[in-house]
């Protein structure tokens, strides 16, 4: 199959709150990702859209964009898969790319979850679990992923301090992102301070929702040759699903989606969870990253806790994972996430992280999950 | 009044499904199993996607199960405000069926473990809803 590379990569910065419309916002991605590429916009072949719906208005925002972006009349669609929809866009382009219909792709993601309140949001986020036989009882995120922290704590031994070490790494990272939208060092003590959101998991357990954008520019091989000094390979792409509803579930100290998207990926790249030099996971809640480890085989399952206790995923460590301050520090804007993890490992790739740069990194991984375990994307990226 | 009727607060009208809340009234939670092949649902289906048969029938969830997870949420999604806080849980019954829901408020904090042994009961939610829960 033909090979396909990242030619071009931009983000806006997350924030609570962007002082301007939704195009406006991806305007922002799209021009860093541009000039990034140095492309114009005529050279663009197709591009596809991914957000999460129902936090604006707009209705359709593909034609919204591609419009505002000077994209017409190229082809254009919406690709969704809620917090992993700009991964799964990624996958798309891959598609079509590798297929020969199209030579360069763009994938925009952007989520403006500032026009409605905390409260609402959680209720939006809980319809995007199982409405006829759940979101009756009053779901949100916090809730799912703290029954997986529970099951996991019960099976393992992990504990509420080993958690919070995630978030201390975070923020140590975050600090030194400027794309990010929390800046501030946080230390154990203040981690552990505030009261339960839903038990076991903590305020600093929890990302927040952000505004943000982001744009992953791929082309086929040969086109990235021409037009790129140092494309960014597409090695593996995995993705896997799981049922929707928790009475499906057979484990919760584990996100079984994660589990076969990675085993695809690193089959696809011809190599084991060892070789990985940098990974962006989808912190989403501390313990999602917990799982993360031992989903991806970077730790045995149940030995999530000795990698971050032994500081093994710091920028310095045997896995470096999120060194740009990951969900937790940078914010969630759901639809832009995957992308701004793409980012992340491209640049790191590129050898352009600046401080957040990890030592010789060849291989990178993205592990980017849409809803409590629904989605799964992993992907793999390489220098050659 | 049908579907619409089940939970604190319904976002589904219609269901093919919807005699389970007739079936709630009479204190029973049920599933359904299909007539063709014997798969088992919780929550209920109306179409088996083992055999892709669409003929069902309903089987009532008795006895003792078993929490395998739990939280007990301090927040709520908009709508649900006034309930916190409030505990969900996932209990495994018989035949590896498992049940979603909220476990009974009078349940102690130091009850509320996993591995405790619950049964499920209809909750009136008065204004004509009706739910269940998880109860020791």
């Amino acid at each position: 199959m033909a090979k396909v590379a990242v030619i071009g990569v931009g983000q806006s910065t997350f924030t609570r709150s962007y002082p301007g419309s939704i195009r406006e916002l991806a305007f922002e991605a799209f021009r860093d990702a541009m000039k990034d590429a140095g492309l114009k916009a005529g050279q663009i072949d197709a591009s596809i859209i991914c957000s999460a719906p129902e936090y604006d208005k707009q209705r359709t925002p593909s034609g919204l964009m591609a419009e505002y972006l000077g994209l017409n009349p190229q082809p254009t669609f919406y690709v969704e898969s809620v917090c992993s929809s700009s991964s799964t866009g990624l996958r798309t382009a891959y598609g079509l790319i590798a297929s020969g219909l199209h030579d360069v792709v763009l994938v925009l993601g952007f989520q403006k979850m500032s026009e409605i309140s905390s409260a609402e949001s959680q209720e939006r986020m809980g319809r995007g679990a199982d409405i006829q036989w759940e979101a009756p009882f009053g779901t949100m995120m916090p809730a799912y992923y703290a029954m997986y922290a529970r099951g996991h704590m019960e099976k393992y031994g992990t504990t509420e301090e080993d958690l919070g070490l995630i978030r201390v790494k975070a923020s140590t990272y975050g600090q030194i992102n400027e794309k990010a939208a929390f800046r501030k060092a946080l230390v154990l003590e203040k981690v552990m301070e505030p009261k339960y959101i839903a038990t076991p998991l903590k305020m600093f357990d929890c990302c927040a929702n952000a505004d943000g954008s982001s744009c992953v520019i791929l082309a086929s091989e040969e086109k990235a040759r021409d037009l790129c000094d140092k494309p960014i390979l597409i090695k593996g792409l995995g993705m896997a699903t799981a049922p929707i509803n928790m009475a499906g579930r057979d484990t919760f100290s584990g996100l079984r989606c994660a589990q076969l998207a990675g085993k695809q990926a690193y089959e696809m790249a011809g190599i084991s969870p060892a070789d990985v030099d940098v990974a962006e996971v989808h912190d989403c809640f501390t313990i999602a990253e917990m799982m993360a480890y031992e989903d991806l085989g970077f730790a045995a399952p149940g030995e999530g806790k000795d990698l971050i206790r032994n500081k093994e995923t710091y920028r310095e460590g045997k896995i470096p994972v999120n060194v740009d301050g990951g969900l937790l520090s940078k914010g969630h804007p759901i639809g832009a996430t995957g992308g701004s993890q793409i980012r992340t490992i491209v640049l790191q790739l590129r050898e352009q992280a600046g401080d957040m740069q990890v030592a010789d990194a060849k291989i990178g991984l993205v592990h980017n999950i849409g809803g409590v375990g629904i989605y799964g994307n992993v992907s793999i990226f390489g220098v050659e | 009044m049908g579907f619409d009727q089940f939970g604190i607060i319904s976002f589904t009208g219609t269901t093919k499904a919807e005699q389970f809340v007739e079936f709630l009234k009479n204190n029973e939670l049920r599933g359904t199993v299909c007539k063709e092949c014997g798969a088992k649902f919780f929550p209920p289906r109306s179409d088996c996607a083992v055999c892709l048969s669409d003929e069902m029938d309903w089987f009532p969830i008795t006895g003792e199960g078993t929490v395998v997870t739990f939280t007990k949420a301090n927040f709520a999604p908009a709508g649900f405000e006034k309930d916190v806080p409030y505990a969900l849980a996932v209990a495994e019954f018989a035949d590896g069926i498992k049940v979603f829901g909220r476990l009974d408020k009078n349940l102690s904090d130091d009850e509320i473990k996993v591995g405790m042994k619950v049964k499920v009961r209809a909750v009136d939610l008065g204004d004509d809803r009706i739910s269940y829960e998880l109860t020791a």
